[in-house]
């Protein structure tokens, strides 16, 4: 069930909820005792590794395992014949929508064609990993090399190597007679764009180009599994959610989801990249033939080669303006590389594309397109830094064009209440114009810049969204309680959950032990993503322990003999009506809980709806070395909608996280491939992400304005949004510093040289 | 009765039709009315589509009320990072 509630509880009456206290997994973090997926061990376990294609595209014809299945140590060997044939159509649900099994198992482990340089072919389970090693040298896969493609453009062309035979691109006119790699057309549109492109009195075309992106957690993929006599299976895995890794293993597997217990490890980061499965079912098929547990680890080169990254992307944008920056026209086509099966972020891309923009007459057509690389991942708010780097590249060369101050155009153009998006709904309840506002009025915006300087601006949406949670508070006789949900901690939802009980149960949040439950131990909670958690599942706690709350009250009543209507729950304790009735503490009811009915618990699941979007503003400052073309940050602010910040210190984290990381995109990251279609840069030597060193402080604003009501403490989902801009803020201030017309990302330093070189002639 | 708008996704199974007047309460009656008009769509809605209800998405929800005057927008699931 979902509950509509009218307003969210008032700041001023709320003693935990917008205070920051100390994180609850801090001291395991900083001591080495927190336990992520590499650090589990079961008696008597393998060793698991995988041999992955050194050809970018090949047919399978043969594999001979039997050499390896005969050199000592060696106590499982599997290919794709050992997983069960799944229907190309057979969907499943357990993540946040529905997948193809089909493509996801094809992934996990190829079948007839290994399809990216990386992909799975056979897996080993030995003794030791000298032993693991020596099996897969010894394993003879006969390979039929094919063409490959491994650009987006490239992969469009009718000449183009065709991945999968049964791909027919939907969403045209009419079914095209012959398959192709893309696989789908989405088209959004309102108004009428050829009269739309008449009004302009300007009008801008450009064409934008982003690489593929890894989100680089710093944590490999990594697990244990243990195929139980009796079929009974246990994994325990870093993942972003337990009860998806139960899922997606089941369907692969062939099996009952109720065979499979999963425990979360802790993680070391997702950002989207752990929405999905890699090695759970590889072990579990290892460990079913070998009988023996079986831990996998993957190394940072296979994170790379094999691991979703996001999708390269090739954004044509035209906007037509008036002389005052209205923009009264806009067509946005966006080319989205989805990897070696269907399913890249393009359509929530063409859904954000425009979102923050009131525009009458457009157009956003989206296509997706499967290349020689790996399967895309889910990436912070995905698909959307791609869409917003053309649009608000473009929106900026509008406004030099116009020879306006790029804020005004963006507050000329702005989303507000009432106003129905491009994607279709009406926005209520967002505070976007307050969040421009927030920068223009910052001291920021109005510093004076320096000599090779440049500043950008960008904005970005993204929706957020609820789901299916769980949560249960338990109060121990100490009077402390523990919160349980499950969702793994990878944002500071353990910091939120407990502050939300502790205002609920009136207790001091260190009296709040927060636990990430495994799927045996708490009903079905969809995974960590889309930034719902502590919307949704903070709305699952929030019950929970109003439900405490209540049977606290009630047997108060009964030790008082008085009816529960005349008790209240004040400040974590009951008190009644009757003053000559002495106040009952939360830990003097748990004392005498065994006699007073039993021990103090609750749980509550529920789906939530009504998730409120985020917005947010971002200011760039950079400075550009002429000479070498290498750019340095200098000063970041970012303001984002947040609804009602629960633990501001965290949400500031997301916001300055969400940044860093799109800067790493704007700067430096991209997948690098050769002429064979192998990525050359596997690593973090060579795939340079952004580290302290090179950033500087993240300021971070926080607008509170527009409270969601639909949570009881007025949350919005903060972990994508602050994604979105960076790239065009990044992008903006580099075009701005050199004046140079450079639109592809990475803005290395040969791109940005390169680029000064063209202006100079 | 509810005004239904649907997204390109929907558009091979109502034949390019885009905008449809709707009698129904509830999600899942929106989606049992638009399968007797639109065989084969229920399962796409069911499991790849979002419904925007006057502004507010809503997923996974047969329940989730329609109002006689809503605007219903049916659009791709959403997922996150």
């Amino acid at each position: 069930m979902s509950e509509t509630l009218d307003k969210p509880a008032a700041k001023a009456a709320l003693k935990v909820v917008g205070t920051r206290p100390i994180r609850p997994d801090g001291a395991d973090k900083v001591t080495g005792r927190a336990a992520y997926g590499a650090d589990f061990a079961m008696p008597g376990q393998l060793v698991g590794r995988i041999l992955r294609s050194p050809h970018a595209h090949a047919r399978i014809v043969a594999i001979d395992t039997s050499k390896a299945k005969a050199l000592p140590g060696v106590k499982a060997v599997v290919t794709g014949a050992d997983f069960p044939k799944i229907s190309p159509t057979e969907l499943m649900e357990g993540g946040e929508s529905a997948s193809n099994v089909h493509d996801l198992a094809s992934n996990v482990m190829a079948r007839a064609k290994a399809l990216y340089h990386g992909h799975a072919v056979a897996a080993v389970a030995a003794i030791s990993a000298e032993a693991a090693e020596a099996a897969l040298a010894a394993i003879e896969v006969t390979y039929e090399p094919l063409p490959h493609v491994t650009e987006v453009l490239a992969a469009m062309a009718p000449d183009a190597p065709v991945l999968h035979e049964h791909i027919f691109t939907e969403g045209l006119e009419s079914r095209p007679s012959a398959p192709s790699n893309i696989v789908k057309r989405n088209v959004i549109q309102g108004g009428d764009l050829e009269a739309g492109f008449a009004k302009a009195e300007v009008v801008i075309e450009q064409r934008y180009v982003t690489a593929a992106t890894h989100q680089g957690y710093i944590e490999p993929h990594a697990c244990v599994a243990a195929w139980g006599e009796d079929g009974r299976c246990e994994v325990w895995s870093s993942s972003q959610g337990a009860f998806m890794v139960r899922t997606y293993c089941a369907k692969v597997l062939g099996i009952e989801v109720s065979a499979i217990r999963v425990t979360p490890s802790e993680i070391g980061g997702g950002f989207g990249g752990k929405t999905t499965v890699y090695l759970e079912p590889v072990a579990l098929a290892l460990s079913r033939q070998s009988g023996h547990p079986v831990k996998m680890v993957m190394s940072r080169e296979e994170v790379f080669r094999a691991t979703g990254p996001t999708s390269a992307g090739v954004i044509d944008v035209k906007l037509g303006a008036t002389k005052a920056g209205k923009i009264v026209a806009a067509d946005v086509d966006l080319k989205f590389q989805a990897g070696a099966f269907a399913g890249s972020p393009v359509a929530l891309a063409c859904m954000t594309a425009l979102a923050c923009y009131d525009v009458a007459d457009f157009k956003i057509t989206g296509w997706d397109v499967v290349t020689n690389t790996p399967k895309v991942a889910a990436y912070r708010a995905p698909g959307a830094p791609i869409a917003a780097f053309g649009v608000e590249s473009a929106v900026e060369e509008l406004a030099q064009a116009l020879g306006l101050d790029p804020m005004a155009v963006r507050e000329l153009n702005a989303v507000e209440n009432g106003t129905k998006g491009a994607h279709g709904p009406v926005f209520r309840n967002i505070a976007y114009r307050d969040t421009l506002a927030a920068v223009r009025d910052s001291e920021h915006y109005r510093t004076p810049l320096g000599p090779n300087q440049g500043r950008g601006l960008a904005v970005g949406f993204w929706f957020n969204i609820g789901g299916e949670s769980s949560a249960a508070v338990h109060i121990a006789d100490d009077g402390s309680a523990v919160v349980a949900t499950g969702n793994p901690d990878i944002g500071g939802s353990r910091a939120s959950m407990a502050m939300m009980a502790a205002e609920v149960l009136g207790l001091p949040v260190n009296r709040v032990q927060p636990i990430v439950a495994d799927t045996a131990s708490i009903g079905f909670t969809m995974l960590t993503g889309g930034s719902r958690t502590t919307f949704a599942t903070g709305m699952a706690v929030v019950q929970a322990a109003e439900k405490v709350v209540d049977d606290l009250k009630a047997r108060a009543a009964k030790l008082w003999d008085v009816p529960v209507d005349q008790v209240e729950w004040r400040a974590g304790e009951a008190v009644c009506q009757d003053p000559a009735k002495t106040p009952l503490s939360l830990k003097k009811l748990a004392e005498q809980a065994g006699r007073t009915g039993g021990p103090i618990s609750a749980e509550v699941s529920l789906n939530a709806q009504g998730a409120g979007p985020g917005f947010a503003v971002h200011l760039c400052d950079v400075e550009v070395d002429p000479e070498t073309g290498r750019t340095v940050v200098l000063r970041y602010t970012a303001a984002q909608d947040v609804g009602r910040a629960i633990h501001p210190a965290y949400v500031e984290g997301q916001i300055q996280g969400g940044a860093a990381q799109g800067v790493g995109w704007a700067l430096n990251e991209e997948y690098v491939y050769d002429a064979q279609g192998r990525m050359e840069n596997p690593g973090f030597l060579d795939y340079r992400m952004p580290v302290a060193s090179d950033l500087p402080m993240i300021d971070a604003i926080m607008i509170e304005t527009a409270p969601n009501p639909r949570h009881p403490y007025g949350a919005k989902g903060v972990g994508e949004a602050p994604i979105v801009p960076p790239l065009a803020a990044v992008a903006n201030a580099v075009r701005n510093a050199t004046g140079a017309a450079i639109r592809t990302l990475p803005l290395s330093p040969p791109k940005v040289l390169a680029a000064l070189d063209a202006k100079a002639g | 009765m509810a005004h239904v708008v649907a997204g390109s996704d929907c558009l091979v199974f109502t034949g390019g039709v885009s905008e449809f007047d709707v009698q129904a309460t509830t999600v899942g009656g929106l989606i049992a009315e638009l399968e007797r008009r639109y065989p084969g769509i229920g399962d796409h809605l069911t499991r790849r589509t979002a419904f925007a209800i006057d502004g507010e998405i809503h997923q996974d929800a047969l329940f989730s009320p329609i109002g006689p005057a809503s605007e219903v927008y049916l659009i791709p699931k959403i997922g996150g990072g």
